[in-house]
């Protein structure tokens, strides 16, 4: 206990001691979520709500009530179809239509889901989301307090569908926070592991620590420690940054969320292990971690959607552990779903643990 | 007899913050001399040669190498020198011809003359056979005779050695000493700092630094006799011991 | 007393190049046993095998009767390892080193305190300033220090005073003889200049890979076979061309001030004498001397 205690206070030396680097660790994420933030416009206000009721039975019409009491919604209008109430998108006329289906009342009571389709002006794909999750939220309250007040014992719920118009994919700065994180929390991690155990191989003292009694297990575990830290406080910058300036609400829970961030940063400190068994040098291991990020760019969802890609390529997705962080993350801060949603990402980046990291113990040499 | 002098030292100093790394320095070296530069390590020994090579701005004082100013005229002394450290010498990953034609371009010579200079250097070391080896694959005693032939390719007038032959056995480690005589006799000044103090006997004249200063400048063998002792080695142990700083 | 060292029969290969072709030395408990020879020779390559970081391709090694193959952890526990290069944390100061060393073996300062003193107290002056600040000399006394902070039998050090100037050199072996005979520490140590050969109590010569002879310095020297004749005069550079010339002479090396010359069978030093001064060299003297360590070395190497 005391080696691996000694091991640490030494890593966190040389990263105090390195103050350029440690600035870049700790500012590169403020740097990147400003960037990307500065941009979003989260203004909700005013939205003009049209609506399309094609079930016209009490319980739409306490939904709808709903909607206009609420500060954030104006009632604009209403249409007879669908395609009118699309219509009235394209000219302008609202900026979110609510479509309630014909059998809207029948499901609930048969089986306790309903759906409504939310129909947003995708062209603005920051307020088209932000309207989204608000109206998502709306809903949700709305079905808690009904099925209370109308003394139904299981719980109703009312499913959105949200379609974007102009831009069914909705690629905004939104998705960029949780791809952004996916994305730093891979670099710091992979990197700055993966090139502090190579530059102990490079300088020498590699040798020196492997000749001495030290278990190698504790070498490998004060090396990760320091990143874990630091990375976990990048975490919580991003989320504090995103919540109190860049007004981002944080809908679902947060303990999941940690959870799973914790998660993804093992398997990001492991695959750091694995690149500094394989490289002699800190050039090397710097090269190999940036490779590590490019896929994370392109194959996590942050800038293609995974839907639209071919078939082979979404499989080379399925094996980016950033893929399923980043929809994990998705889920949770923005859509707000509970914690059974998320279920599927978390057992697959935990999977991913356990794997590379008794890979990269069995790598790491005991010898030179 | 005049002498002709070809690095001229005057009241040379070098100041690091507080810490005076060489202090007011002032010495002479001849044409065609093998001068060696000792001193104990950190005594300022590298700070004086990167001054001496156009590397490093003195605070003070006044340098003339090959009759140009270090300071002022620091592309004209460069021009004229060549340089040979332990630490880089050749590219590993280029060939032998590769780095022939490669520090013969750097020097301005004409392809007719690089190919020429080459065919020369390589049939004189006997390496003609090795011109298209991987420098990386050639034994270090190799290496360090490539090295300092190809420090003197462009006939410089004068050659500056730091620590030239460490880690090489007995006999390469003469073989090289034999190039550089041979070096010198062509008219070459031979600049060396080393530690084998062996070595500091083949030099017509030695210089020590202790702490910043040089604290004794003769031949080797007057040397032994001002300070009564039968070898280099022990003239060295005699001087720095009077050494007060310690980095 | 034992041998704490065997090594038997022990080769290594990196892909083309054999570092090490079938060697064997025996090392006695405290005795200071030197591996001489250029960069190259598979020194290190040995080094790193007794240190348990390298695994030979044959032949067998141990460290106070460990296994350097299947005991590696106990001798890691008991050897004070030196590599080549200076091998500390730069960035970190004198003390921090020390420190972390000494927990990275499950001790303190304080407790091997009185191994480390005699060397430690030349650094202690400067132990808040970082590691890559220090000069040579100092570099060397730190990492020995660190080195032996665990009270190791066996220490292990790995060209320990290459490029560090004489001074700094003869301190450095002053303290390994105390080290040997205050604390009965064994010493294997290797080293390219060869007259630090002279301060071990046995030595192996090494080349490509092999032990050319090991035995005691003035053994190695004294079974030098050669006739030995040292040679100067005015015109050293042209005195080398002209002893070259001359048919009698086997070997001619450059040592320091003079020429070392060996004759072969049928010439005597009279013809040397003679040639000499017949090529015009004037206040010639020449001399019959004893073999160095560096002249038992170029004998032996061709």
């Amino acid at each position: 206990m005391n080696q691996l205690k000694s091991f640490v206070t030494k890593e966190f030396r040389h990263i105090f001691r390195d103050v350029r680097t440690m600035m870049i660790l700790l500012v590169l994420p403020v740097v990147m979520v400003l960037l990307f933030g500065y941009v979003i416009t989260t203004e909700v206000k005013d939205i003009r709500l049209a609506v399309v009721d094609l079930s016209h039975d009490e319980l739409t019409q306490q939904v709808i009530d709903r909607f206009s009491q609420n500060h954030y919604f104006i009632l604009t209008g209403s249409a007879a179809s669908a395609a009118a109430g699309r219509a009235m998108l394209e000219h302008d006329q609202a900026d979110m239509v609510v479509v309630f289906g014909e059998n809207f009342a029948q499901e609930i009571v048969h089986s306790r889901q309903a759906s409504v389709q939310l129909l947003v002006d995708g062209s603005e794909p920051n307020q088209a989301a932000a309207r989204a999750a608000y109206a998502q939220q709306l809903l949700l309250s709305v079905a808690q307090e009904l099925s209370a007040t109308m003394g139904i014992e299981q719980q109703f719920q009312i499913a959105p569908v949200t379609h974007a118009l102009f831009n069914p994919n909705l690629r905004s700065e939104f998705n960029f926070v949780p791809g952004n994180m996916g994305m730093i929390l891979m670099l710091i991690c992979a990197m700055m592991t993966s090139v502090s155990i190579v530059r102990e191989k490079e300088t020498g003292t590699m040798e020196v620590l492997l000749a001495s009694p030290l278990p190698p297990l504790v070498i490998i575990i004060a090396k990760l420690v320091p990143y874990f830290v630091i990375s976990f406080i990048n975490l919580v910058t991003i989320l504090v940054l995103c919540k109190y300036l860049l007004g981002l609400p944080f809908a679902g829970s947060l303990p999941a969320f940690m959870g799973i961030s914790i998660i993804y940063l093992i398997v990001s400190l492991s695959l750091g292990l694995l690149i500094s068994t394989l490289v002699r040098t800190q050039l090397a291991a710097m090269i190999l971690s940036l490779l590590l990020i490019i896929p994370t760019i392109y194959f996590s969802g942050m800038t293609f959607p995974i839907e639209s890609m071919p078939v082979m390529y979404q499989h080379v997705s399925a094996c980016i552990p950033a893929r399923w962080y980043v929809a994990a993350v998705r889920k949770l801060m923005i859509q707000g779903v509970e914690v059974r949603h998320v279920m599927r990402e978390t057992a697959i980046l935990a999977t991913m643990a356990v794997v590379l990291v008794s890979v990269s113990l069995a790598t790491f040499r005991k010898r030179l | 007899m005049k002498e002709k002098f070809v690095i001229e030292v005057d009241g040379l100093s070098k100041q690091f913050g507080n810490f005076v790394a060489v202090n007011h320095i002032s010495f002479q070296v001849k044409e065609g001399e093998i001068f060696g530069f000792l001193g104990a390590n950190g005594a300022g020994k590298t700070t004086a040669m990167r001054m001496l090579c156009g590397l490093s701005v003195p605070t003070s004082g006044h340098a003339t190498v090959a009759g140009y100013d270090v300071y002022r005229q620091s592309e004209q002394v460069k021009r004229n020198i060549g340089y040979m450290s332990q630490k880089f010498a050749l590219y590993d990953d280029l060939t032998v011809g590769e780095n022939l034609k490669l520090f013969g371009g750097i020097y301005r010579m004409s392809r007719h003359q690089i190919r020429q200079k080459s065919d020369h250097l390589l049939a004189e070391l006997g390496f003609t056979a090795e011109r298209g080896t991987m420098v990386r694959s050639l034994p270090l005693g190799w290496k360090q005779k490539l090295a300092f032939s190809l420090a003197i390719f462009h006939d410089p007038k004068i050659v500056f050695l730091d620590e030239p032959s460490g880690g090489v056995d007995p006999i390469t480690r003469r073989q090289f000493w034999e190039l550089i005589y041979r070096a010198a006799d062509r008219g070459i000044t031979v600049f060396v700092t080393t530690h084998y103090m062996d070595e500091a006997e083949y030099c017509d004249r030695v210089s020590i630094m202790v702490d910043g200063h040089i604290k004794a400048l003769d031949s080797p063998a007057m040397l032994k006799q001002m300070f009564q002792v039968g070898s280099m080695y022990d003239v060295f142990l005699a001087l720095a011991r009077t050494a007060t700083r310690s980095e | 007393m034992g041998n704490i060292v065997t090594v038997s029969e022990v080769c290594k290969r990196y892909g083309k190049v054999q570092a090490l072709r079938g060697v064997s030395m025996e090392v006695a408990e405290g005795e200071i046993f030197g591996l001489i020879g250029p960069d190259g020779a598979g020194k290190t390559t040995l080094f790193r095998i007794l240190a348990t970081l390298l695994l030979a391709d044959s032949g067998t090694a141990t460290v106070d009767g460990l296994d350097v193959r299947r005991d590696y952890r106990k001798i890691r526990r008991c050897i004070g390892y030196m590599p080549g290069r200076f091998s500390l944390y730069q960035d970190l100061t004198v003390r921090e080193n020390l420190e972390f060393f000494a927990t990275t073996f499950n001790t303190t300062i304080e407790r091997n305190y009185h191994l480390i003193e005699d060397i430690y107290r030349h650094i202690e002056r400067f132990k808040h300033r970082r590691a890559g600040k220090l000069s040579g000399g100092m570099k060397q006394k730190l990492a020995l220090s660190c080195a032996l902070i665990h009270a190791p039998r066996v220490l292990l050090l790995d060209e320990p005073t290459t490029g560090v100037d004489p001074v700094s050199r003869k301190e450095f072996w002053e303290m390994l003889f105390r080290l040997k005979t205050q604390h009965g520490i064994t010493i294997v140590v290797s080293t390219p200049y060869m007259d630090e050969a002279m301060k071990c109590d046995r030595i192996a010569l090494v080349q490509n890979g092999h032990f050319l002879k090991i035995d005691t310095p003035a053994a190695i020297t004294g079974s030098y076979a050669k006739s030995l004749w040292s040679v100067r005069s005015e015109q050293m550079h042209r005195l080398l061309d002209d002893l070259r010339q001359w048919p009698g002479a086997d070997t001619v090396f450059s040592f320091g001030e003079t020429y070392h010359v060996t004759i072969k069978n049928g010439y005597d030093s009279e013809q040397l004498q003679h040639h000499v001064a017949h090529c015009g060299h004037q206040q010639v003297l020449v001399q019959h001397i004893e073999a160095s360590i560096e002249d038992a070395f170029m004998a032996l190497s061709d």
